[in-house]
């Protein structure tokens, strides 16, 4: 029976609470109020209702009909996650906790944000259930991700930019949690992924698990059995746990896939679990990048996305023990799978799902045509055309001329 | 093994970063803040990611990594202030990452031979630091506790079990340089102190010798980081030359014996 995390936030040997002794009561009241809202039918139903009404949920499964021929391996379907209002899954996550912070009686929500993602999912829930919302994120990143800053300011929040480090999502989080330290008397943070001190790797796998129960129910009904692989891309890897967690106890491969940037062997990358060393970051007991004196170091993914030192404790766990497989996929590989399901399929991913499609392809092309591959899309790639554009631009004018 | 239950008068606890500007002026500032008047060191390991300090620190603690200031580094350092005159009590002041890479039995045989004090590790919540308080017993050096406004109902488990002394937060916030302290926090330290065996410090946001004036009729020490840290910053390129350094450190001690003048100091 998988039963994680025990009542001390642990994960095996990972997860915890390793935070200054100022947040040790705030993060009691949230696992308090998150121990009862999860027990609460009605905060459940509103949980759905919300997601159904305002989000479009139940996101649609659509069979990959030109990628499974053109492979002519495995059959390949995708779990619509870029489907969702904003664009990707982390809106499943915001409007849980936005639920939370409601029923806590907080009407102000921090968040970090990378691409900006996390920063739009916040911001919007923010707008729907009228609280203020404050948003830190890396100058590096504001830079890089001028639409992003426009569309939270537009929904009414604060972006507030970050000077620390290398001013991208890890400094993002530690800005967030040091202006967590200093107002946790009213507001409320809300965390983007399955990172940070207990009960948030919890609480989001709680708000993101709707995408594997959803799917599970779907495949079933389409194919009459379960997936025989399950393939989901992992930064902090709240998408992954979303769709790996319904699925841990049955008879399916899980595979989350890691940004090998320029290439696991050179210092170009984001592959937490596959390349890093146990440590403690964001609060949190897990895997992460550093060097032998335990400073953390700057990884690089061309995905802001995964691009991020630490990986959730649960994903370090389930490595550990050997449940899910980590694998990772180069900037270049999931480049070329990010065209190729456009040109095939008509869907423009995001491309930290790029990264998934990539391993998956590879996944598939070995397999039999009996056997199936699901795959988590967590997003859509609207926000990543203007880089992928200048990218590919610079690298071979000629390799999207061809394909029209 | 730090004994500070016979002290008389509000302690001062100077905090320096370890390496900064440099690893040899580190030294001497803490020379320095002896001659001014300082009752124990606090020793800060230079951090990538330091979730408890604000940008002052931070910046001091970019500069001291620039010269490769590790935690074994910083640990031998107190060697040398040793050998060079340091008598009071010196403090290892490190987030938790460092020690586990190093090890945390490493690292506490590595304090013990070097002469540290006490070690203080500000993301290590009573709940996550069983492992640490009996490598603390074992060795003899204490691990100090530390208490916040938020700790309620926590204060009496934490200071039950406090070594050396107990450091309170003095507000909701990071460190770094405040211009008011919360008007309760006279009702604070006396709960705390209400609950601890040993001297209660505060710290966090003390920058200035008149709160240090308000606060020593509620505490056992004033702990003075980011104001001292502040100063280092400013001074920083004339501590580095040598003609310009014996002027600079009698600057900086200055400061100090301005900022803990209302201690008797």
């Amino acid at each position: 029976m998988y039963n994680v995390p025990n009542e001390n936030g642990r994960f095996g040997e990972f997860g915890g609470k390793f935070v200054p002794e100022t947040l040790m009561l705030p993060l009691e009241e949230i696992e308090r109020a998150l121990e009862q809202a999860l027990a609460d039918e009605s905060f459940r139903a509103e949980y759905v209702y919300i997601l159904k009404e305002y989000s479009g949920r139940p996101t649609a499964l659509t069979f990959a009909a030109n990628m499974t021929k053109q492979l002519n391996g495995a059959r390949l379907y995708l779990k619509r996650e870029d489907l969702n209002h904003t664009g990707a899954h982390k809106i499943n996550n915001a409007i849980g906790q936005a639920l939370l912070a409601k029923r806590m009686g907080k009407k102000k929500l921090i968040a970090e944000t990378g691409a900006g993602q996390h920063g739009v999912a916040a911001a919007t829930v923010a707008a729907r259930f009228g609280m203020e919302c404050i948003v830190f994120m890396g100058e590096e990143d504001i830079k890089r991700q001028e639409l992003n800053v426009f569309r939270m300011k537009l929904l009414g929040a604060e972006v507030v930019p970050v000077y620390s480090g290398n001013r991208t999502l890890k400094d993002a989080t530690n800005e967030a949690i040091r202006y967590w330290v200093q107002h946790c008397d009213d507001h409320f943070y809300m965390i983007g992924s399955v990172v940070g001190p207990h009960p948030y790797p919890k609480m989001v796998r709680e708000f993101q698990r709707i995408i594997g129960d959803e799917a599970k129910e779907q495949f079933i009904k389409r194919e009459g059995k379960l997936p025989d692989v399950v393939v989901a891309c992992v930064g902090g890897g709240s998408n992954a746990i979303g769709m790996f967690y319904p699925f841990l106890e049955d008879d399916v491969e899980l595979v989350g896939v890691e940004a090998a940037g320029k290439g696991v062997n050179t210092p170009y990358h984001a592959a937490t679990i596959t390349k890093g060393t146990k440590g403690v970051i964001h609060g949190s007991m897990t895997y992460l990048l550093q060097d032998e004196y335990g400073q953390i170091i700057e990884p690089y993914s061309i995905s802001a996305g995964l691009d991020y030192p630490g990986v959730g404790p649960e994903h370090a766990y389930l490595a550990s023990i050997g449940r899910v497989r980590y694998e990772s996929v180069t900037d270049e590989e999931a480049l070329e799978a990010f065209q190729q399901l456009a040109r095939e399929e008509g869907i423009i991913p995001a491309i930290e799902s790029a990264h998934a499609l990539a391993k998956a392809f590879q996944i598939a092309k070995q397999r039999s045509k009996d056997e199936t591959v699901l795959i988590c899309l967590s997003g859509r790639g609207d926000k990543d055309v203007q880089a992928m554009m200048n990218h590919l631009k610079g690298e071979s004018d000629v390799a999207i001329v061809r394909h029209y | 093994m730090l004994q500070l239950s016979a002290i008389t008068k509000t302690m001062f606890i100077p905090f320096l970063v370890a390496g900064d500007p440099h690893p040899d002026i580190t030294v001497e500032l803490a020379l320095a803040l002896q001659e001014a008047g300082a009752d124990l060191l606090e020793l800060g390991v230079p951090y990538s990611d330091p979730l408890a300090d604000g940008p002052i620190i931070q910046r001091a603690s970019a500069r001291a990594l620039q010269q490769r200031m590790t935690l074994p580094k910083a640990v031998e350092l107190v060697a040398v202030m040793r050998k060079k005159g340091m008598k009071i009590p010196i403090i290892i002041f490190t987030y938790y990452n460092p020690v586990l890479q190093l090890g945390e039995e490493s690292f506490f045989a590595l304090a013990k031979k070097n002469g540290v004090d006490g070690v203080l590790i500000p993301d290590l919540p009573f709940e996550e630091s069983e492992p640490i308080r009996r490598l603390s017993a074992e060795t003899g050096l204490p691990l100090i506790s530390l208490v916040a406004p938020t700790s309620k109902q926590r204060i009496e488990k934490i200071a039950s079990c406090a070594q050396g002394f107990l450091y309170c937060v003095s507000s909701l916030g990071v460190t770094g340089i405040r211009d008011t302290l919360p008007a309760e926090i006279d009702q604070f330290l006396a709960e705390v102190k209400r609950y601890s065996r040993v001297p209660v410090a505060v710290g966090f946001g003390i920058s200035t010798s008149e709160q240090v004036s308000m606060l020593k009729n509620y505490c056992d020490g004033v702990v003075i980081g980011s104001a001292l840290v502040q100063k280092v910053e400013e001074l920083a390129d004339r501590l580095l030359q040598e003609e310009t350094k014996q002027e600079a450190l009698n600057e900086f001690r200055r400061y100090a014996q301005m900022l803990v003048a209302p201690l008797g100091k």
